[in-house]
């Protein structure tokens, strides 16, 4: 077990450094010098080597990816003019284009992603567990269709389509709902849900479909097992089969699924959060890469594959406590 | 033969292939199409939107113009629309075609070679597999330079990004291959590893891996019409549906039919090659008769 | 009195009979033994007792203690299940449910049929763990299956199936998926839990040795119809019925001992191999003289496999070296040593023809147009020069070892190594396949390896004997002194563990088993579970 977990904190360190490198990488191959685009029209040279040196770019890239590295675990001071600015660990810079630290911007964006995570997931998953439970108990032919067509239909439409067909028909069209904007969950928690709840259905309708499937593909090779038929030779009822060792068999690979797709959409439910103008983590990336904004695009990089390692490590641990086979090691 | 039969007599497959079939005859005689309706996809119309609404079309369809025009900039959209068919095929096409090139030879490689190989091999396409791949297909694509062939690039950028899928089976299927008695017996005959990949071991990864292939296709097409929606992907003025429904957001109170049309393609697009690939893993497969797994 | 009455039993699978006609009387604290090849319709018979035979059509009566089974309520039936009638399965390794401790799955079948309380049925189940021999029960009632090793399940479901007291056991191949010495101590088990509890067992087997010694009365079946029925004893001593004579025929028999003057052939000199942190061979010296067959026996884990594998040079070992005529065997392959694989369904590729597979070690040497050869050798091992273009599916488990034997043949090869060759057939496919392969041998004056299990089946085709146990050579020598004066302890145990045809002498090795190893040696390490590194 700590030998496990030691493992998991060296691979997700290797894994973290890996990406900020590529990050950093791609920007310094990049054609726009983001001084150039900070200091704007008229820039005289001398201005421009004090935004330079501002912004932490007056350094070879190696030498700034050191930097940051160090103000990521002690913390970094930039020079602002006459003064000094400290930026305390873990420090991942300032924004280029709004001069707000990162790690404010992520931190204002977060609830916003994780709202929209956690509700997607929840409806996700009790339409999806549900669906996928009915039709693979195979009790009603039309249901089995109505789940088959559910699944093929959460393959082939984008999460955009889905999003701009409902904004047509509750906020357009019925004019039942307002056009999305977040209110935090402190504020008003009615108004909290009223506004997310289109974005939720919108990422529901995909995801539940993979959902579905699982369950389905679960409870029937459960089903099939050798268990389940000593079970019913020993006279224990359908009903408790289904809920103690069909379900229970299905539950595995969802556990392991749904931590992996939490971290996914708070960290990249760019679409979802670009259609309803929600001001989550994934909408702080689009603007920031259109404005080769380098500090902001690492912090959400980096924010990315830090939940993906934590998400993959919680699969694992849920999967050692779902399957009393699986030892961690 | 009987697989092919049995691949006829489903008519949800029927439905999804011919459908899927119009869909590329359109992409590949977009230019034919457009000629025979007199219009091409980038000419300006301002005659013919109402500038007084800021720009909205005056008419609906017309005999000139088979699906009316783009509102803002009167450009025609049935063209449009057709050209756009073209960017979504190819892309997620040549998506395709590289993305089974690296998976297959990383998943082949990492099932054959030694376990060192293998280690590092599969920690790469876990990593490739659990990093949500829309934020780096974001960074890397605004950077690269704006003279850069975009489509070319999309597909480039879709097929670094998304073999993982493949490789991942490749390797499965090819590490029950290889304990099969019959590569054993080839070993014995004395066959190297190059034989028993080309012999034994890729003749038996064809159907799991076009299987899969088979619903890569439509997701590359979401990825393509996502990261254009997002304002990445095709630049204007090549069109693309992404790029139409993003810009749709913006007049769907106005012009309902700017979002339906490309919206519709879309759907009933991705639906058809969903379909065809739902077919093929049902006949290919015949213990999952379900629904795709 | 009678306990299970079964009168003109049908079941029918769409269009196909699996059993037409069956018939026959259970006394109380009885046992009956049903005999037959795969698809005879035992195993399809035993379900439909419970009533678990699924959409499968049936006909006839089933009377269990005054119910009629055929025509009883889903509830009537679900009371009957576990209480009155216990099933024990042929999987071990899957009977159980992977989630729940094994004392609870027993503790739920008891509180199910019984209403005990929930302390009660954990107390039960210790009990009947207790009485099927597991040490400490009140320990290992809490650990999970896969922390059973496969005897220990078994003993396990045979626990559940005591747990209600039922009436009758109906054991379904109960010992196939077992090593032989595991299989000679569930079946000592079954017999004596009937003796101890009075149920009445329903005893499933393709194997005579497995009934010989366990049952009173004997039903021989065939494709759904029963061949022969009588008393044990009388059947299997002196039987009536063609078939039954084909079956006890098909059982190995020993031969006549060969004089070997040949020298070594291939030498096997301190050779080990690990697979990460288990040995799987560990310093095996051996030789394969010219002309003989040398017979390699062992249980599941006792390394033969790996061993047989470095044999033809598809392993390097980790140390030692094992030469064939003085030259490395890494460098001897193809045309020099052939292998002859366990299961005929993976030994040849299914995407290519018979002929083609036969072909490629033909064309590696040097042979473009080998199908006048093909053909020849297709002859030979008895197939039609027109299984050329067959595909394997289109052939039965017999026909593909016999594909399999040619293709070892084509290269023309000295020394043949055989893994298990004819261990996933049925006996009288078994026979003829022994008798090919012994034929070949002769005609050809192959050297050959052969690797089994079986122990009957070595002494009637090999020369010498190596037993493996652990990955090591517990014993090596001629058949004649192994088997009749065996020195190792392990050797021994093997030997009195074979079951037996013979109704007297199965009962007297039981027994001698009783009075030997009383308990001892029963729990195995665990098997491994999955592990996330």
């Amino acid at each position: 077990m700590t030998g496990y977990l030691l493992r998991r904190v060296g691979g997700a360190i290797v894994v973290l450094l890996g990406l900020s490198i590529i990050v950093y990488a791609l920007f310094y191959l990049a054609p726009k010098d983001p001084a150039i685009l900070t200091c704007g029209k008229g820039c005289t040279p001398d201005r421009l080597a004090e935004v330079r040196a501002a912004m932490g770019l007056d350094a070879s890239p190696p030498a700034q990816y050191w930097e940051f590295l160090r103000g990521l675990f002690l913390g970094r001071d930039f020079p602002a003019g006459p003064d000094v600015r400290h930026c305390p660990a873990p420090c991942l810079g300032y924004s280029f284009e709004t001069d707000q630290p990162v790690t404010k911007l992520l931190t204002d964006r977060l609830p916003v992603s994780a709202s929209l995570a956690i509700g997607a997931e929840i409806l996700s998953l009790a339409v999806g567990i549900g669906a996928g439970l009915l039709s693979g108990l195979r009790r009603f032919r039309i249901l089995d269709r109505i789940v088959n067509g559910l699944i093929l239909a959460g393959y082939a439409v984008p999460v955009f389509l889905v999003g701009l067909f409902l904004l047509l028909l509750f906020c357009v069209r019925l004019q039942w709902l307002p056009f999305p904007t977040y209110v935090p969950f402190t504020t008003d928690p009615a108004a909290w849900a009223e506004n997310l709840i289109l974005p939720w259905i919108a990422l529901a309708v995909i995801q539940s479909a993979a959902y579905a499937r699982l369950t389905r593909a679960g409870v029937q090779e459960s089903l099939a097992e050798d268990h389940v038929r000593t079970a019913r030779a020993y006279g224990i009822p359908e009903g408790r089969i289904v809920r103690t060792r069909a379900l229970r068999g299905a539950l595995v690979p969802l556990v392991t699924l749904t931590a992996i797709d939490l971290a996914a959409i708070m960290a990249s439910a760019v679409l979802t959060e670009t259609m309803f103008g929600l001001p989550g983590v994934g909408q702080l990336l689009v603007g920031a890469v259109n404005q080769i904004d380098l500090p902001v695009v690492v912090g959400v990089t980096l924010l990315t594959g830090f939940l993906v390692v934590v998400a993959n490590a919680v699969a694992d641990l849920l999967y050692a406590a779902v399957d009393p086979r699986v030892q961690l090691r | 033969m009987t697989l092919f039969r049995r691949l006829l007599d489903d008519r949800a497959f029927l439905t999804g292939a011919v459908i899927a079939g119009v869909m590329v005859l359109v992409a590949l005689f977009a230019p034919l199409l457009t000629a025979l309706a007199g219009q091409d996809p980038t000419t300006f119309h301002p005659e013919l939107l109402d500038s007084a609404r800021g720009g909205v079309p005056l008419h609906g369809i017309t005999a000139d113009h088979w699906l009316g025009v783009e509102p803002g900039t009167g450009r025609d959209l049935f063209a449009r629309v057709v050209y756009g068919a073209r960017v979504s095929l190819g892309v997620a096409v040549s998506a395709l075609a590289l993305q089974l090139l690296i998976g297959v030879g990383i998943g082949v490689a990492a099932g054959l070679g030694g376990r060192y190989t293998d280690a590092v091999l599969s920690r790469l396409t876990d990593l490739t597999l659990a990093f949500p791949l829309l934020v780096l297909a974001i960074a890397l694509l605004a950077i690269v330079p704006q003279s850069w062939p975009r489509p070319a690039l999309l597909a480039v950028v879709i097929a670094l990004l998304g073999w993982g899928g493949t490789a991942r089976i490749a390797r499965g299927e090819t590490l029950s291959l290889k304990t099969r008695d019959y590569v054993s017996a080839a070993r014995v005959s004395g066959a190297g590893t190059l034989l028993v990949a080309r012999r034994e071991i890729l003749p038996g990864l064809a159907a799991p891996v076009l299987t899969y292939a088979a619903l890569i296709l439509p997701s590359n097409m979401i990825t393509e019409a996502g990261l254009s929606f997002l304002g990445v992907g095709v630049r204007p003025p090549t069109p693309s549906w992404g790029q139409m429904l993003s810009s749709a957001t913006t007049w769907f109170r106005a012009d309902p039919m700017y979002v339906f049309v490309p919206g519709a393609l879309l759907f009933v697009t991705l639906l058809a090659f969903v379909l065809v690939a739902n077919g093929v893993r049902r006949v290919v497969d015949p213990r999952q008769r379900e629904v795709l797994r | 009195m009678t306990l299970l009455s079964v009168r003109d039993l049908r079941i029918g699978f769409g269009n196909t009979q699996a059993v037409d006609g069956l018939s026959f009387d259970l006394e109380a604290g009885g046992a009956l033994g049903i005999v037959g090849e795969s698809g005879s319709g035992k195993s399809a018979t035993a379900l439909a007792l419970l009533g678990l035979h699924g959409e499968a059509r049936i006909e006839g009566s089933i009377d269990f203690d005054g119910l009629e089974l055929t025509s009883a309520s889903e509830d009537q039936l679900r009371a009957i299940r576990g209480a009155g009638i216990a099933m024990v399965f042929q999987e071990p390794l899957t009977a159980l449910s992977p989630f729940h401790r094994v004392g609870d799955q027993i503790a739920e079948v008891y509180r199910l049929h019984t209403g005990a309380t929930r302390k009660a049925a954990r107390e039960r189940a210790v009990e009947v763990l207790r009485q099927v021999h597991i040490a400490d029960p009140e320990r290992r009632a809490r650990a999970y299956p896969h922390e059973f090793s496969g005897g220990m399940r078994q003993r396990a479901l045979i626990a559940m199936a005591l747990a209600c007291n039922p009436r009758l056991i109906v054991a379904d191949e109960p010992t196939t998926a077992l090593d032989v010495t595991v299989q000679a101590q569930i079946l000592d088990l079954l017999d004596e839990v009937r003796t101890a509890t009075g149920a009445a067992l329903l005893l499933i087997s393709h194997d005579l040795g497995v009934v010989a010694g366990s049952t009173d009365d004997v039903i021989v079946m065939r494709r759904g119809a029963v061949v022969e029925a009588g008393a044990t004893d009388q059947v299997l001593v002196t039987p009536r019925a063609a078939y039954t004579k084909d079956l006890l025929a098909a059982v190995p028999k020993p031969s006549p001992a060969r004089v070997i003057q040949g020298g070594p052939l291939l030498r096997v000199s301190g050779v080990s191999k690990r697979f990460r942190k288990f040995t799987a061979v560990d310093d095996v010296t051996l030789d394969v003289r010219e002309g003989e067959t040398l017979g390699i026996v062992g249980e599941s884990g006792a390394g033969k496999t790996t061993l047989s594998r470095m044999m033809v040079g598809l392993i390097p070992p980790d140390r030692g070296s094992i030469t064939l005529a003085g030259a490395d065997i890494a460098r001897r392959r193809g045309r020099s040593v052939q292998m002859v694989f366990q299961d005929p369904m993976s030994s040849l590729n299914p995407r290519r023809t018979v002929g083609e597979s036969i072909a490629d070690p033909l064309r590696l040497l040097g042979e473009l147009a080998p199908r006048v050869t093909i053909e020849a050798l297709l002859v030979r091992v008895g197939l039609a020069p027109s299984h050329y273009d067959s595909y394997p599916h289109q052939l039965s488990g017999g026909m593909r070892q016999r594909v399999g034997i040619a293709r070892a043949l084509a290269p023309s090869p000295r020394l043949i190594v055989c893994d298990e060759p004819v261990s996933s057939l049925d006996v009288t496919t078994q026979a003829q396949v022994l008798a090919l392969l012994e034929d070949i041998r002769l005609e050809r004056e192959l050297t050959m390896v052969f690797v089994t299990h079986d122990l009957a089946v070595l002494r009637q085709i090999a020369d010498r004997v190596v037993v493996m146990h652990d990955g090591a050579v517990a014993e090596m020598g001629d058949v004649a002194s192994v088997y009749d004066q065996p020195q190792h302890a392990y050797t021994k145990e093997l030997l009195a563990a074979i079951p037996v045809a013979d109704p007297l002498e199965a009962r007297r090795r039981r027994a001698l088993r009783r009075a030997g190893l009383d308990g001892a040696g029963l729990d195995a390490e665990p098997l491994g579970a999955t592990q996330i590194e």
